[in-house]
């Protein structure tokens, strides 16, 4: 548990990507800044750092969250997946076939924040089935090469296979 | 940009956070869901010597109804609030705002009483309890006291808190059954705040509706209850209702929007939730209706 009295640094332990970690960790550095530094977790893109721009999304305790704007101190004893875990798994690996099927990856700058809002999206098939949903929720996710189209292809394609039982429909697309 | 230094502390009850909050004075802060707190800290808009972090006090969160009122914690995540079987059920304004607030990675850290702590002219929740006649309970050194949406809401991010008070919960009425709502929003991009927006609550007689309550935001330094509109629409005028907004909305002239295409979108959507709650077709709205 992080310390209860203020103090400027603080012992941290969580779960990250299916392991369990350790860091100690100045109170004013975020997340995303933990998971890159001390962990080398570079797929966490950083971009705006207030919010806006979606390329640090990280999934805590399943859930899609900015780790810009949450304390590392505050991922102490939560469950922290970031897109390195979720293609290790190969949770999203028919999601991230869709993405290369589809050319849904340019530059990529914006791709591990597209793909972890996606995952969490894609969680309920039913909630990804019109393109306007996916559109909505992607909308939190800054595309500089403004490949939205290409990625809201990627991402239904995802979701219908899914709903029909195929997951590996991207898959066998790509080879 | 990074965050100044400070320190951190996370207890484990309300009593807890009240005395860190006490003993430091206004060098302390509340952290909530951090969405708009830790933005303000990494672009070095705000420089606290403590956060006091509320995630940990289990107090503070979840959704349940007594007594007439649903009272929902105020560490209730957005999206949690808006799904929320007991919500959903009882006040569906609060589930048609969800979605407009931001985006699901914000929806699922903030919180309502950030939300209403901050008390952002152009966000949703504040808004929504003022139509639905909330009432904020805050925790301070001295007891729990009850605040009105009504009074709650001061001016820009200025509401009734005074230093070293926590918001606990907010507790909604429960609407009865002749209740009707309407909820709309306009903005640039979805999830961006509104350009304007519009939480309504009444309720709907045979001879038409009653007891309104319309709660614009966007328009003002803080949400506006725009009552000759709601005396009008109670009256059957509707182009009566949206021509006395001129009057009542204080919409803020910026580069990209001015105050009078403000004021227009209000009459529009004055129109479309005026519609809806009759029980017509949203389509239905008026001379304006876009
Ligand atoms: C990109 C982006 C877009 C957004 N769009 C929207 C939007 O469309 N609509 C919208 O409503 N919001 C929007 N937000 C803001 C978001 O909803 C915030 O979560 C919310 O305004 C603040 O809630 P929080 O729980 O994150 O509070 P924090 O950021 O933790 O705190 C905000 C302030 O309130 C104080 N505070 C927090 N909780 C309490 C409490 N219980 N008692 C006393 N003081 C307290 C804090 O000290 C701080 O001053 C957006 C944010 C971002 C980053
Ligand atoms: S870096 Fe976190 S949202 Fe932009
Ligand atoms: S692929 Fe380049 S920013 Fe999206």
């Amino acid at each position: 548990m992080a310390s209860e009295c203020p103090d400027r640094a603080h012992a941290v332990a969580f779960t990250l990507n299916g392991e369990t970690v350790r860091a100690h960790v100045p109170a004013r550095m975020h997340l995303g800044d933990l998971l890159r530094q001390s962990f080398g977790l570079t797929g966490v893109h950083l971009g705006c750092e207030h919010g806006v721009c979606g390329a640090c999304t990280i999934l805590v305790d399943g859930r899609a969250v900015r780790s810009c704007l949450m304390l590392g101190v505050q991922a102490d004893g939560a469950t922290v997946e970031t897109v390195e875990g979720l293609t290790e798994s190969g949770r999203i690996r028919d999601l991230q076939d869709a993405f290369h099927v589809r050319n849904a990856l340019q530059c990529g700058y914006c791709t591990p924040g597209m793909l972890v809002t996606a995952a969490e999206l894609l969680d309920d098939a039913d909630a990804a089935a019109s393109r306007e949903a996916i559109r909505a929720a992607i909308a939190g996710n800054y595309c500089r090469c403004t490949g939205y189209h290409a990625i809201v292809d990627a991402i239904a394609s995802t979701a219908e296979a899914r709903r029909q039982g195929r997951p590996n429909a991207g898959r066998e697309a790509a080879e | 940009m990074k965050a100044p230094d400070f320190a951190y502390a996370r207890p484990a009850s309300l009593d807890a956070a009240l005395a860190l909050l006490a003993e430091h004075g206004e060098d302390a802060v509340p952290l909530a869901g951090g969405q708009s707190l830790v933005t303000a800290l990494n672009m070095r808009l705000s420089a606290p010597g403590l956060l006091v972090d509320l995630n940990a006090i289990p107090e503070l969160t979840g959704v349940s109804e007594a007594g007439g009122a649903v009272r929902i914690g105020a560490m209730t995540r957005h999206r949690d609030v808006g799904t929320a079987a007991i919500v959903r059920e009882r006040l569906p304004l609060l589930a048609a705002a969800l979605p407009h607030i931001a985006h699901p990675a914000i929806r699922n850290r903030g919180t309502i009483g950030g939300s209403v702590a901050l008390a952002d002219p152009a966000t949703e929740w504040p808004a929504c309890c003022l139509a639905a006649g909330a009432s904020i309970v805050v925790r301070g050194p001295g007891a729990e006291r009850r605040v009105p949406a009504d009074d709650f809401f001061q001016g820009l991010y200025t509401t009734a808190l005074e230093p070293g008070e926590i918001v606990t919960a907010i507790e909604f009425p429960v609407p009865g059954a002749d209740a009707v709502w309407g909820f709309e929003e306009l903005s640039r991009r979805h999830g961006d705040y509104a350009l304007v927006g519009l939480a309504a609550t009444g309720r709907r007689l045979a001879g038409g509706l009653s007891d309104l309550r319309l709660a614009f935001f966007g328009v003002a330094d803080r949400p506006v209850l725009a009552r000759a509109a709601a005396a009008a629409l109670e009256a059957g005028d509707l182009a009566g209702a949206q021509a006395a907004l001129a009057g009542e909305l204080d919409p803020p002239d910026d580069p990209t929007t001015r105050a009078a295409t403000r004021l227009h979108l209000a009459r529009v959507i004055l129109g479309r939730v005026a519609a809806k709650m009759r029980g017509g077709s949203a389509q239905e709205g008026g001379p304006d209706g876009v």
